[in-house]
């Protein structure tokens, strides 16, 4: 049975007490775009649906202080639109631009990636290097999470019955900081990632990375933040060596498995190949900063 | 026989006739079609792959307010062991029955088991799960080689091997075995300085129509019925149906709306018959419309294949014998293409040593249904890509190779006849002279070339051509438009007629209200519906010359013809002057062309596919193509070029990233274009289309069908194109990323 | 369950109509106000077939549920024309042949449409990206390409 009741409410805090107070599934829609799909399986239980596309706080984005205050449901349609955005998080931006079609870019969101947490999502990652955080509005009042804490298996993530996510954050990064994110599929749009990797460097004047976060996508049940990566780059002017140490610890790191998508043998070899031309991409762009 | 001519509106690029319906989304389709009262129908699919129905309880499901009808096999009147006309082939009555509601077995994941008519689609899908079956669950094949072995669990227990020189009396998944030979194999490759053979693999494809099957059911208490539906072939689905329903075929009036794509997938029947009786039990109109899921799951593919071939050639170039062995997936039930795949392998070739041996194997998947140019694709695949290894072996131009040996008129071919004219050699040079063969290929590039070959059918056609008293006219033909065909018979009248196309409105009649047409299909429509609308035409010259000579006090043969008038002398008349007195020279204008048109000419294609290849992780860009094939006259050039391109954008999915991935125990897991990936927009450069035209002598115009024949190079252009760019053989479709990689590593 | 009333705005015009919760747009715009010219290829926003536009965004209508019309601009192929005239989006499709069967072309009209507000001097790659949710099997697309570029020409002379 699919959706048996449609609620709109104002404000952030009736969307909590909606979420809070029902004996049925009730989930938030933003775009829907997964959502509508999966209310259409057969096995679906009763669902109501929490309309929070009216509150004006979860569409909209700022730059504060340098760093980013995204709304969750805000479209990715808009959001790439946003050249200030892009300037400061070009890996950020392009994977939000990645997602579907046109037709699903204008409805489908960075806060409905997050929260419908596929392992394949491709905003996670590139939340994840650039230090994103979750700030979550509930009955108890308001928590904050870490973007690579907020999935936490296929499918969940770890918020509580009348939690809503209510604003992504994003610090300014650092001078001679920028990010990439890539991914794989087998035609040029429209697919689901077999395998993702987003990467942030920081570099000095002499192009010598001093900071670095990997985070690798589709490879496992979450996305995986790959410290051994990026310590594969720092200290380093990625050269080819740490390039390819980069990419082997990536491939190591990764839990695939093996699917209509892809086999776990080509995952593993292509989340490796994947960071390493990510790691290029952000360094060239932190270069240019 | 026609030489070339000046035309002076067959060959223009003229818009065609339906194009502001289409184009405003005006136009009704399958599931554009709602009446007053109706209800909607849903159907009960089996969720195993394999197993044996022991129960059905449908208690709750009919006592769920708004169910107003359940049907199932038991509702079939009574069904014959008989063949029935399908499109271009045929289907067992029973099968075909069994396949739309299934009897006591179902055979693969998704087959149809009953049906429930309710007032809403919701409570249809509700009280489909209230239905209560208990199965006996079967092991699944999914595989030629797992559903031959000598323990594989058997589909049918009444299906002995026909085809071979005993019939066996131990029932297999074999259904048949075909032989076709010409000359002496043994000695062919006794004389060949090179001999390549090679095994390759083909998966599961769907055909991929955007319109999923969809039809408008109304069965009337005084016994008359109506079908609005999609489909290649309206009169094959009142036989169908009529049969399958006992009803006689002037009680059921079947009107083909227009049709969202089909390429052979619609020529089969589903939903109708199963609508129909969902209509007459609950006495209201029902419309019934496939998910994009059931469409994969539960229509028709096109068949996998396992096919060996094996090619001798002297070093000069010269190939002495070809020699296949094919084996060909049913699906569920018999009845294969394979023995169109023995028939076309080795065509384009003039070898006179050459045997080829085909198996039609049922596994528990969709009963296969056509798919363009049905069972080709795969047999020329696999000879395409071993003559390109051989010319590669031999150091000769893949091109030049296929000229040394190419059919031509006169060869014999492996099936029986000989060509009539034919114009491979001409594709071939025009491929050879095209600009994309002029371009030099970089680091990870490749191109393949291939070529193909489909014999192209005639069949019957029925045509009136109304005159009206203005001089105008109306086309009224039985073949469904799947590709623009209104367009070019709008053409050819107005060519016969001497009149603007505009004066000439072409319209699809139904099974009432037009005679018999064979379905839309065998590249066939431009062809034979074409000749039969000149030969409307001709009939109407024919009346418009008697009409004047009685104004005119003369005889008919004494009267000319010409660019819309009649004269003879001084005297002239023009159409619309004949035809605003006809009330007085014997009544309204009508002619009429009613054909079993013969005399197709088929159709050779040559292809080239440049890519690029990444060796990190295997994707393939394609990065030029062209498409050359022989129309012997185009019509109407535009949706000539576009059957060439649609047919190779076909093929270019099938080698690259289309197949159907099953789970061990039998489930389709990509029925969604999400996952079964059709090539996009994006995927591809322009699609250089060159029409060939060497004209067929058996048509009027010259006409060839070109439907088919261009979904077949692409296989071989694309795969051969990549091993070209890894420097790998490649053997099995699809080219997906991960295969490739695999290759590539395997190797490094 | 109660059907829920929504007033929207389709074409321009004002439309009310009652609808289930569980239906979207698509549902609604062909089932409940017969305005068939938007299709249905998959229900689940991998074809293009049911493209609308809401609020100006270019949208699948089988991924918006039709609730949430209440208020909103709807956009569908039965506005693209206007009333005996074509856009010239729709002229030059039939002009080049971007068409066989017909299915996808509504979607695709709508789409180009888009397209080329957003951006009326598009590149063929860009035009291909954009349009890449927009699936076509009879055309492989090059006609479809063809008409969509020389639209963008002859609509930016006219401006």
């Amino acid at each position: 049975m699919p959706v048996v009741e449609y609620k709109v409410p104002e404000n952030i805090d009736a969307a909590v007490s909606m979420l809070s107070n029902t004996k049925l599934s009730t989930k938030v829609m933003a775009g829907g775009t997964d959502l509508i799909i999966q209310s259409r399986a057969q096995s679906s239980d009763p669902l109501v649906v929490i309309d929070i596309k009216h509150i004006d706080s979860m569409m909209t984005a700022a730059i504060v202080d340098g760093g980013l205050h995204l709304g969750p449901s805000m479209s990715c349609a808009q959001l790439t639109a946003r050249n200030d955005i892009k300037a400061i998080y070009p890996g950020l931006v392009e994977a939000a631009y990645l997602i579907g079609s046109t037709q699903v870019q204008g409805r489908c969101s960075v806060g409905g990636n997050l929260c419908n947490a596929s392992p394949a999502a491709d905003t996670i990652p590139a939340l994840i290097v650039n230090g994103a955080e979750c700030v979550i509005h509930g009955p108890k009042g308001e928590r904050t999470v870490a973007a690579e804490d907020f999935a936490v298996g296929v499918g969940r993530n770890c918020m509580e019955q009348g939690e809503l996510l209510t604003r992504i954050q994003i610090p300014a990064p650092a001078a001679k900081t920028s990010d990439a994110y890539l991914r794989f599929i087998p035609r040029t749009e429209m697919d689901i990632a077999v395998a993702g990797a987003a990467v942030s460097v920081t570099l000095d004047a002499d192009g010598t990375c001093t900071a670095a976060r990997v985070s690798i996508g589709a490879v496992a049940t979450t996305a995986l933040l790959v410290t051994e990566a990026a310590d594969a780059l720092i200290g380093t002017k990625l050269d080819d060596a740490a390039l390819n140490a980069a990419a082997a610890a990536a491939t190591a790191a990764s839990k695939p498995i093996t699917d209509r998508r892809g086999t776990i043998e080509f995952r593993r070899h292509v989340v490796g190949v994947l960071t390493r031309r990510a790691a290029v991409i952000a360094a060239q762009r932190a270069k240019e900063k | 026989m026609s030489e070339a001519k000046q035309y002076k509106y067959i060959g223009t690029r003229s818009i065609r006739p339906d194009g502001f319906d289409k184009v405003t989304g005006r136009a009704n389709y399958g599931a554009d079609m709602s009446l007053p009262g109706m209800i909607w129908g849903k159907i009960l699919r089996s969720p195993h792959a394999h197993a044996k129905i022991k129960s059905i309880d449908t208690t709750k499901a009919e006592a769920l307010a708004g169910v107003l009808a359940i049907a199932s096999y038991n509702d079939f009147p009574s069904v014959a062991d008989e063949v029935v006309a399908t499109g271009e082939g045929s289907s067992n009555l029973l099968d075909l029955a069994n396949n739309i509601l299934a009897k006591d077995k179902v055979l693969y994941h998704g087959h149809a088991i009953l049906a429930i008519g309710a007032r809403t689609a919701a409570i249809a899908e509700q009280a489909l799960g209230l239905v209560e079956i208990e199965y006996e669950v079967l092991k699944p094949v999914l595989d030629v080689n797992d559903a031959m072995a000598a323990d594989a669990p058997v589909l049918h227990d009444n299906m002995f091997t026909q085809g071979l020189a005993e019939t066996p009396t131990k029932a297999s998944n074999i259904a048949a075995r075909q032989e076709f030979k010409m000359g002496d194999v043994e000695a062919g490759f006794a004389e060949a300085d090179l001999i390549v053979e090679r095994d390759f693999y083909t998966p599961t494809v769907h055909q991929g129509y955007i319109e999923p099957h969809a039809c408008t059911a109304r069965y009337d208490a005084d016994g008359q019925s109506m079908l609005w539906c999609s489909t290649q072939g309206h009169f094959d689905v009142r036989a169908s149906t009529a049969k399958l329903l006992s009803l006689n075929l002037n009680r059921l009036k079947v009107i083909a709306s227009e049709i969202g794509g089909g390429f052979g997938g619609k020529t089969t029947v589903y939903l109708e018959p199963v609508a129909l009786i969902l209509s007459k039990k609950s006495g209201r109109p029902v419309k019934m419309i496939m998910d994009r899921d059931e469409v994969f799951k539960a229509s028709g593919p096109g068949s996998a294949t396992r096919n060996w071939v094996k090619i001798g050639a002297k070093k000069d170039g010269t190939i002495t014998a070809m020699q296949a062995l094919l084996h060909y997936e049913a699906g569920a039930f018999k009845g294969s293409p394979v023995m169109m795949g023995c028939m076309t392998a080795f065509t384009p070739y003039a070898v006179p040593n050459m045997y080829v041996e085909g198996y039609d194997v049922v596994v528990n998947k969709p009963k296969v249904a056509a798919y363009r140019a049905p069972g080709a694709p795969q047999a020329e695949y696999a000879a395409e890509m071993v003559v390109n290894e051989i010319a590669d072996k031999l150091g000769i131009d893949p091109i030049d190779l296929r000229l040394q040996n190419a059919a031509k008129e006169g060869t014999q071919t492996i099936y029986g006849p000989k060509l009539k004219a034919v114009g491979l050699v001409e594709c071939l040079e025009a491929a050879k002279n095209s600009p994309q063969y002029q371009e030099a290929l970089k680091e990870n590039q490749g191109r393949g070339v291939a070529a193909g070959f489909w014999f192209n059918v005639g069949g019957q056609s029925s045509v009136t051509l109304n005159m009206n008293p203005d001089g105008t006219g109306t086309i009224v033909e039985g073949s469904p438009d799947i590709g623009g065909s209104r367009a070019s018979m709008q053409l050819m009248a107005a060519e016969e007629l001497g009149m603007p196309a505009e004066n000439l409105k072409p319209i699809i009649g139904d099974t009432e209200n037009v005679a018999f047409s064979a379905g839309t299909g065998g590249s066939r429509t431009t062809f034979a519906t074409g000749m039969a609308v000149i030969e409307a035409a001709q009939d109407v010259v024919r009346q418009l010359k008697e009409r004047s000579a009685a104004v005119w006090n003369l005889t008919a043969d004494q009267i000319e013809y010409a660019e819309g008038e009649t004269f003879s002398g001084d005297n002239r008349m023009t159409v619309a002057e004949i035809c605003a007195g006809a009330e007085r020279t014997g009544g309204q204008i009508t002619g009429r062309g009613n054909i079993n048109a013969r005399g197709a000419g088929p159709s050779f294609a040559v292809h080239l596919c440049d890519v690029e290849v990444d060796k990190d992780t295997g994707k393939v860009d394609v990065l030029r193509y062209t498409a050359v094939q022989d129309a012997g006259k185009a019509i109407h050039p535009s949706y000539v070029e576009g059957q060439l391109q649609g047919g190779a954008v076909q093929g270019i999915g099938w080698a690259l990233n289309e197949e159907y991935v099953y789970s061990a125990d039998g489930h389709m897991e990509n029925a969604g274009f999400l996952d079964y990936r059709i090539p996009l927009a994006s995927d591809l450069p322009m699609i250089d289309a060159i029409i060939v035209e060497v004209p067929n002598p058996f048509h009027p115009f010259g006409v060839r069908g070109v439907g088919e024949s261009g979904i077949i190079p692409p296989l071989a252009a694309t795969a051969y194109a990549v091993s070209q760019a890894i420097g790998l053989p490649i053997t099995d479709l699809p080219c997906s990323p991960p295969n490739v990689l695999k290759v590539i590593q395997d190797n490094a | 369950m109660a059907k829920i009333h929504v007033n929207t705005s389709i074409n321009g015009e004002v439309v009310e109509f009652l609808c289930e919760p569980y239906e979207t747009l698509l549902d609604v715009l062909r089932n409940d106000l017969q305005l068939t010219g938007t299709k249905e290829g998959c229900a689940s926003g991998d074809c293009g077939a049911c493209s609308v536009t809401v609020n100006d965004a270019l949208v699948c209508s089988c991924l918006v549920l039709g609730v949430e019309a209440e208020g909103a601009e709807i956009g569908t192929i039965e506005g693209v024309s206007n009333k005996d005239q074509l856009h010239v989006i729709q002229q030059k499709f039939l002009e080049h042949a971007a068409l066989q069967c017909g299915i996808c072309t509504p979607g695709l009209v709508v789409s180009t449409k888009k397209l080329l507000e957003e951006n009326p001097n598009p590149t063929e790659e860009q035009a291909r990206y954009y349009l890449a949710g927009n699936l076509c099997r009879c055309t492989g697309y090059d006609k479809i390409i063809r008409a969509v570029m020389d639209a963008a020409e002859t609509m930016r002379g006219a401006a």
